[in-house]
């Protein structure tokens, strides 16, 4: 008896469904709402001087847990380290995010965008130009350079005019 | 219009209407369900997603039709003939509206329960020909299952057949007159779903396929049109089932300022609707549950509602 009334009552409750709010986004006409932290398609960003943030350091590529970045570090004139090309190839790519946290220079980001359908697998792989933005993505203000300090040619961290000498880790510690 | 004209012209009518119907509520089912579980189903083809049933139909007919080469060819092909076959035969005998059926006979409440019962062999057929132990257990399953039910599905009806004095269907409609037998034969018409829903092996007594466990059941091993007919006999049933539930309980094409066709239609689409809310809402009992259901309770109600109808009938004769 009580398996009948709960039988009907089930019936009843799914019957009341038909006037619910239907919770499906129908994709292509209704875009869904992308958080902030979504991690979908990866950028190289610059810092506010418009300079590549990216220092080449391979955290990212250790850190990848598909080895889907690559990347081959290089350096300019005044002993500044930059990636001569830095490819990521997004077919491999499972968008865990750990490049995002190894990074130190927060120049690798990921962006609330999945949109990244190809017909030709090979044009999942990404060059630098591809990966570059022009602005400085999650982080407004952040330089990595203005905060760590710079040692060039002559010159030690910390020793330039209106520079502060850089923070000693060790003594900070409690 | 000659007669023999107007017959073929019925006949060819009842065969499309009903595999048209049968197509239809492939996106009909898919639609409800979908409205009851919060989401929108196939929208996308055509409007409303009507040209689902299109789509699908091309998608299927251009499969490769494979026989598995460890089956049992002959029967294998023949297996989802049989449900097609025995189902369409059974429209033959139901009463559309006031002169529109294809065949008037004298017992054709036993032509229809015939019929059911030929389904089975298509589906133990199917099982057995497969060769493969999922779609054998399924096959077990489907001919414990139809059998058992096949019992007291007849004698839900006797009820019916008893008040209304005929196995002739057009008398059971015409019996309705004033009073549908949803009434008088309540318990009946309860143990009459009960069995259709399993003759024809809807949610929630769907343990011959049974796609938790059994994969597909019995047609796990069909592919292209031949599983396409398993899709399509099962819907073909579901049609059937509610046709002849409005037949012999809802009144047939009794109803107040409608045309008859479009009451009858009417009524055979909400119980539809009601089936595929069965399928939405219920959970699949375990066999040994559908055994007991089958065998302890609703025989033993069929068997009752027949006796107490039978001493009503004679004591008011």
């Amino acid at each position: 008896m009580r398996t009948i009334v709960n039988s009907l009552w089930t019936l009843g409750l799914i019957f009341s469904h038909a006037w619910r709010r239907r919770v499906t986004i129908q994709y292509p006409d209704e875009r869904p709402r992308l958080a902030p932290r979504w991690r979908g398609r990866i950028v190289l960003s610059r810092d506010p001087d418009g300079q590549e943030r990216c220092v080449a350091c391979y955290l990212c590529a250790a850190a990848c847990p598909v080895d889907c970045i690559a990347l081959q570090a290089t350096e300019d004139g005044s002993g500044r380290r930059y990636p001569a090309f830095f490819r990521i190839n997004f077919s491999r790519c499972i968008f865990c995010g750990f490049c995002e946290e190894a990074c130190p220079t927060c120049a690798i980001q990921l962006t609330p965008d999945f949109e990244m359908g190809e017909y030709r697998r090979q044009n999942l792989v990404y060059e630098k130009e591809d990966l570059l933005i022009s602005g400085t993505g999650k982080y407004p203000g952040y330089n990595f350079y203005r905060v760590s300090g710079l040692a060039i040619a002559g010159k030690a961290k910390g020793e330039a005019e209106r520079e502060l000498p850089p923070v000693d880790l060790r003594d900070r510690m409690p | 219009m000659s007669p023999a004209l107007h017959w073929v012209l019925i006949v060819v009518g009842v065969l499309l209407g009903a595999v048209t119907i049968a197509a239809g509520l492939i996106w009909l089912e898919r639609r409800l369900l979908a409205l009851w579980q919060d989401r929108y189903g196939p929208n996308r083809v055509g409007p409303f997603g009507l040209l689902q049933v299109v789509a699908d139909m091309i998608k299927i007919f251009t499969k490769e039709d494979w026989v598995p080469p460890f089956a049992d060819r002959a029967v294998f092909v023949l297996a989802p003939a049989i449900i097609m076959i025995t189902v369409l035969l059974s429209f033959a005998v139901i009463p559309f509206a006031p002169r529109l059926w294809v065949a008037d006979l004298n017992i054709g409440l036993l032509f229809l329960l015939g019929m059911s019962s030929l389904g089975v062999y298509s589906s133990v057929l199917a099982g057995w020909a497969s060769n493969s132990k999922y779609a054998l257990l399924g096959s077990l399953r489907a001919a414990a299952q139809m059998l058992s039910y096949e019992v007291f599905m007849g004698l839900a009806l006797m009820g019916v057949v008893l008040q209304a004095g005929s196995f002739r269907l057009i008398d059971i409609v015409e019996a309705q007159r004033g009073l549908w037998f949803c009434v008088p034969q309540f318990v009946g018409m309860i143990v009459f779903a009960v069995a259709a829903l399993a003759e024809m092996k809807r949610l929630p007594f769907d343990l011959p396929e049974a796609d938790g466990e059994l994969i597909a059941g019995y047609h796990t091993e069909y592919s292209g049109m031949k599983f396409g007919m398993f899709f399509v006999g099962e819907y073909l049933g579901v049609t059937l089932m509610s046709m002849l539930m409005v037949v012999l309980f809802f009144g047939g094409w009794h109803g107040p300022w409608l045309p008859p066709p479009v009451w009858f239609l009417l009524k055979s689409f909400a119980l539809i609707g009601l089936i595929v809310l069965l399928r939405g809402s219920l959970p699949r009992p375990r066999y040994d549950q559908l055994m007991a259901y089958g065998w302890k309770l609703m025989l033993p109600l069929a068997l009752l509602n027949l006796a107490v109808t039978g001493a009503v009938v004679l004591a008011t004769r």
